[in-house]
């Protein structure tokens, strides 16, 4: 039997689950035996090659891109996982939020206190950027996520726990210690 | 000690003093029931609903509901924790608490209870709501986006002549516990940090303080709240 297939992406997020996810130390050998790595920024593979089974999705929806990647994530893994809070619940970057797109917008490019070659008051406007949305989605709000795992980022235990109980069946252990939202 | 009632907790036998609330009561007897609203020490007023129980099958406040003698109480089934859970998501969802960037974060009681029920994520859609931060006082940050209007701040942080430095403001929806400006322009230290400790949440900070306590060591990165209360 072929080794189950994951996936990885990071949307609107730091990479910092990923670097979690990474900290699982030596069990990484373990993790490369149990599985196989498809579309992930771990192996630089940019597209989905063949079925997925666990998709883990760092980050929220902040712009088209990540709706996009998300939806492509959602049409070709089995289960879904939101790893960290910024999938969860937006996350930092949620924090804008409430606040009008110009007004963000004015205050990264023109209006903030360290904008300084931007003499000319340009606003990033290219065809072939992504379109910033109203605001920052959590994952589920856009696809259908199976499950979450809080943290920021998520302890390696608890990520390298549930994808071995995603992998192997067994029911997930979940100490006090490794449910975190920090 | 002629005044000793039994009553019982799931079952538990347990005794008290009558009058007593069942909250404090239950501690007594090595049961906690959460709370996020009651104080120790001050007049319960059932505003978070987190501490309800069922009592002859109806749901109640057991912070505000006084024990009485062969009360039969239900407190940790699973309708009732449920329950409590919900209301945690249904605070998270309506505030706007991101965990990550709150100086309380480790030390807050709301937290606390969404690790104590494994909230993976709100069963609710987040409200994100439009909501300001005011540090115009030269000792605290009231933090709007935090607040879960348990009026803790208040019933507890008054002055000399008994009056309080919080207050509610508008109704309904725009409901805001506001920091009174000439009474916080004059607020020392010792009642700013008195604040701080009070709010379960980080709705109130004192200023120029925060993450000094690193991951790991602060107050529920390893213990869930209550553990100090379980015999």
């Amino acid at each position: 039997m072929s080794k189950p297939v994951i996936a990885t992406t990071s949307l609107a997020g730091c990479f910092g689950c990923h670097m979690s996810l990474l900290d699982i130390d030596e069990r990484i050998l373990k993790l490369i035996e149990l599985v196989e790595f498809n579309k992930s920024p771990i192996d630089d593979i940019k597209t989905f090659t063949k079925a997925v089974d666990i998709g883990l999705i760092e980050g929220g929806c902040c712009n088209s891109e990540n709706v996009e990647v998300l939806k492509s994530f959602r049409k070709n893994c089995k289960i879904l996982v939101s790893v960290g809070e910024c999938a969860i619940m937006g996350g930092l970057p949620a924090l804008r939020n409430g606040i009008p797109i110009e007004e963000c917008l004015h205050e990264a490019y023109i209006g903030g206190p360290t904008v300084q070659l931007n003499t000319e008051g340009v606003m990033p406007n290219d065809d072939e950027l992504p379109m910033l949305l109203d605001r920052v989605y959590p994952c589920h709000e856009i696809v259908k996520i199976d499950y979450f795992l809080p943290g920021c980022p998520p302890r390696a235990d608890l990520i390298w726990e549930a994808v071995v109980a995603l992998v192997t069946g067994d029911p997930l252990k979940l100490p006090y210690e490794v449910v975190k939202f920090d | 000690m002629s005044n000793l009632i039994k009553f019982k907790i799931d079952g538990t036998e347990c005794m008290a003093e009558s009058g007593k609330y069942i909250v404090e009561a239950a501690a007594d007897n090595g049961i906690f029931i959460p709370t996020l609203c009651n104080m120790k020490g001050v007049k319960p007023k059932g505003a978070c609903r987190v501490c309800t129980v069922r009592i002859n099958g109806r749901l109640m406040t057991s912070c505000t509901t006084p024990v009485t003698d062969g009360m039969e109480i239900e407190s940790h089934s699973e309708e009732i924790e449920e329950l409590r859970k919900s209301i945690v998501e249904l605070l998270f969802v309506s505030g706007n608490h991101f965990c990550p960037a709150c100086e309380k974060s480790g030390n807050c009681e709301l937290q606390a209870l969404a690790y104590l029920y494994q909230m993976m994520v709100p069963r609710f859609p987040y409200e994100f709501p439009l909501k300001a931060v005011d540090a115009h006082s030269p000792k605290i940050i009231k933090d709007q986006n935090r607040c879960i209007f348990c009026k803790r701040c208040i019933k507890t942080i008054k002055d000399e002549e008994g009056r309080s430095y919080f207050a509610f403001r508008n109704r309904g929806h725009k409901l805001e516990v506001v920091l009174d400006e000439e009474m916080g322009n004059k607020m020392d230290d010792e009642t700013a940090i008195l604040a701080m400790n009070n709010c379960p949440v980080g709705s109130i900070l004192f200023k120029e303080k925060g993450f000094d306590v690193p991951i790991g060591k602060r107050k529920y990165d390893h213990k869930p709240i209550g553990s100090e209360i379980k015999l």
